[in-house]
């Protein structure tokens, strides 16, 4: 069993959808011989042609049509943004037509296309190079967004998102590439796309988050055990559809909620699940809900990014907050 | 300094705005079949047109965009595509799409704000109407991707408009057509105006041909209200894509005779009389003077066909008003192969709640 770092993971469920499926193509800037700028492509184009990993002239908008024509003849098209602060110009494609054709066609055509994107800071990247903009994606219906946390999460959740006949917004944690290696087992099998997953039990505060924060935030509960603060710790995994049930059943255990995102507080997903477990569930709250977020600020070039990034601190200190706020 | 390019753009016209020919014939206008079935298809549009205006004006249709004055442009590009091509449409094309088996019906449907008017029982892979503007090209380099990854003979054809060749989708889909040299072609319809800004304040280039060259697609003009030479030119690019060779631009030099659509007024912005001169070089006139001179038509047949061409739009009509009426889980529906869970709980207030409230 080889212990693999994320971008490892990916580049294993990459090989194993071009071996096992031949509609499966691969496209994107540089992700060629270079194979890829985080190498996640890495020896592909050697093993499988240029024609199924494919260079693209340098444009993002191009790409994201590109896919919508391929996927419309049935090519299960994996095209890669080189960073997520370089996806905007590929928004007009996918929330006008990729996450639309099928709806709009009556099921005639459709776009099996997984777009993947780094996700996050903390690599001390160039500006432009380390946003997390996964609301953009969430906020239109016809889309998945998808966010793994480990390796063998990326694995399995690639794959599925790779078989999955729709389009999938794949966003990969960018500091988690290659942060620890874990056992990934190369056996093709893929994860559930719509679950969010439970990652540590506890009684006294549920703890929500994905990508990246998956790892501060575990941390963050450790550090909190030795006070006796007992955390649910749940990586959402699936940015849409939120897997509510998940929280809904943890936060009526625990009572107490913490939402923790790198991306902007402001309209960011966990006013969403605030929001909703506002509405679902409020009278088992023993404590208002606190979000651990990024500042509505622009995400700052790398001398500031651990001060913009939630601190494993900063979680710890609002799991700490609903406890002295309740009875 | 020494010249390392040079361009020149030709200009194709074979029968000019009084049906006289100007230039050498291609084999197929010397076939009386072939020229009729173009010339009646040209008719049908033009009559479509004129009851789908009014279908509007009497509330029984959305706003809706004509097609009058683009008929030989349509109709040539649907003649010299084969079935097994993929068009990918803006959203006048109509003489395109029902050559190639989209429905009067379908066309009324959709337009009647219906998107089942989309899902075409003819051309089961041919791109539904194209509303952002330009965003339809690269979906035409991707589907032309597709069929060199596979090796098949077949060609994408995506339309765009005058007005469209400023968006960037357009130059990208070019760039990425000609450097991956796909089975591709690009048709330019200049019809003169992208609603209310005529193409000289568009662009200062000569042609919009010439924006193919910048990508290193080769450009041709073409008389687009001459249903002989846009085919003859269309079959042309399309050999050529068929063959292995690369892309093409075709700009078919129209005019639009209607307005941009039927939310439009174009007399607030459009002189009067440029209008009436383009009426004089309006394409039915002078395919019927063709088929007229070679013995191939006369009143009578015109008289029939127009009875024809009549009911079968009122056909067509009838068959999208006695449509049943999409409800409410409609919007639902086809949003996912695998919907989830989450979406049920607002499809079941959609369902107490119903078609909501008239405005």
């Amino acid at each position: 069993m080889p212990r693999v770092t994320l971008v490892e993971g990916i580049n294993l469920a990459l090989a194993r959808a071009l071996s096992d499926d031949p509609d499966v193509v691969l496209i994107g800037e540089d992700i060629g011989v270079n194979g890829g700028v985080f190498r996640a492509t890495l020896g592909l184009q050697q093993r499988f042609g240029k024609l199924r990993v494919q260079d693209t002239p340098l444009a993002e908008g191009l790409i994201a049509g590109m896919a919508v024509g391929m996927a419309s003849q049935g090519l299960r098209t994996v095209a890669e943004i080189q960073f997520m602060g370089f996806l905007y110009p590929a928004l007009d494609q996918i929330a006008n037509h990729m996450a639309r054709l099928r709806n709009r066609t009556r099921g005639r055509l459709c776009c099996p296309v997984v777009i993947r994107m780094p996700h996050g800071g903390g690599i001390h990247a160039p500006e432009h190079h380390s946003e997390s903009l996964e609301v953009l994606l969430c906020h239109h219906a016809g889309l998945r967004v998808v966010c793994p946390s480990s390796p063998a999460r990326a694995y399995g959740l690639l794959l599925a998102a790779i078989r999955e006949p729709d389009p999938v917004m794949f966003l990969e944690p960018t500091r988690l590439y290659r942060l620890a290696k874990q056992d990934v087992v190369d056996d093709g099998k893929a994860l559930a796309l719509d679950a969010a997953v439970v990652l540590r039990e506890g009684d006294d505060v549920t703890l929500v988050t994905w990508g990246a924060m998956v790892h501060d935030t575990l941390r963050a509960a450790e550090q909190l055990m030795q006070e006796k603060i007992s955390c649910e710790v749940i990586d959402l995994s699936s940015l849409s559809p939120i897997d509510h049930d998940t929280i809904l059943e943890s936060v009526s255990h625990t009572g107490r909620l913490v939402i923790v995102h790198e991306a902007a507080r402001n309209i960011g997903l966990g006013a969403e699940i605030a929001a909703t477990v506002a509405e679902k569930a409020l009278y088992d709250l023993l404590a208002p809900i606190v979000r651990v977020t990024g500042y509505d600020t622009v995400m700052p070039y790398f001398a500031l990014e651990r001060a913009y990034i939630p601190s494993v601190a900063r979680i710890a200190d609002a799991a700490r907050q609903t406890l002295q706020d309740s009875p | 300094m020494k010249t390392v390019a040079q361009f020149a753009i030709g200009y194709e016209q074979l029968l000019d705005a009084g049906g006289r020919i100007c230039g050498e014939l291609p084999p197929f206008a010397s076939d009386a079949g072939q020229m009729r079935r173009m010339y009646e298809m040209m008719v049908l549009c033009r009559l479509f047109d004129t009851k789908a205006i009014n279908l509007q004006r009497t509330g029984r249709l959305g706003t809706y965009a004509p097609c009058t004055g683009h008929e030989a442009t349509h109709v040539a590009v649907g003649a010299a595509m084969r079935p097994e091509d993929v068009l990918c449409p803006v959203y006048r094309e109509y003489g395109t799409q029902i050559w190639r088996g989209v429905t009067l019906t379908e066309i009324l449907t959709y337009w009647a704000g219906d998107e089942r008017g989309c899902n075409f029982a003819g051309p089961r892979e041919d791109f539904p109407w194209c509303v952002p503007i330009g965003s339809q090209t690269p979906h035409a380099a991707g589907v032309a991707m597709a069929f060199k990854i596979r090796q098949q003979p077949r060609c994408a054809v995506a339309y765009i408009g005058d007005g469209g060749t400023s968006q960037g989708a357009f130059h990208e889909a070019l760039n990425l057509a000609g450097a991956q040299r796909l089975p591709a072609v690009f048709v330019v319809v200049n019809n003169g105006w992208a609603i209310s800004v005529p193409a000289a304040e568009q662009t200062a280039a000569e042609t919009f041909a010439q924006k193919g060259l910048g990508n290193g697609v080769p450009g041709v003009q073409v008389d687009g209200n001459d249903v002989i030479a846009v085919r003859k030119v269309m079959q042309q690019a399309l050999d050529k894509a068929r063959g292995g060779g690369g892309p093409t631009v075709i700009e078919a030099v129209t005019y639009r005779l209607s307005d941009h659509t039927t939310a439009d007024d174009a007399s607030r912005y459009r002189p009067a009389a440029e209008l009436e001169a383009a009426w004089q070089r309006e394409p039915l006139l002078r395919t019927r003077q063709y088929l007229t001179q070679q013995g191939w038509w006369d009143d009578a047949r015109e008289a029939a066909l127009r009875a024809e061409c009549t009911a079968q739009i009122d056909v067509a009509v009838q068959g999208y008003q006695s449509r049943v009426m999409p409800g409410v889980d409609f919007m639902f529906e086809h949003l996912f192969a695998h919907p989830p869970a989450a979406l049920r709980d607002q499809q079941d207030i959609a369902r107490q709640y119903g078609a909501g409230e008239a405005h």
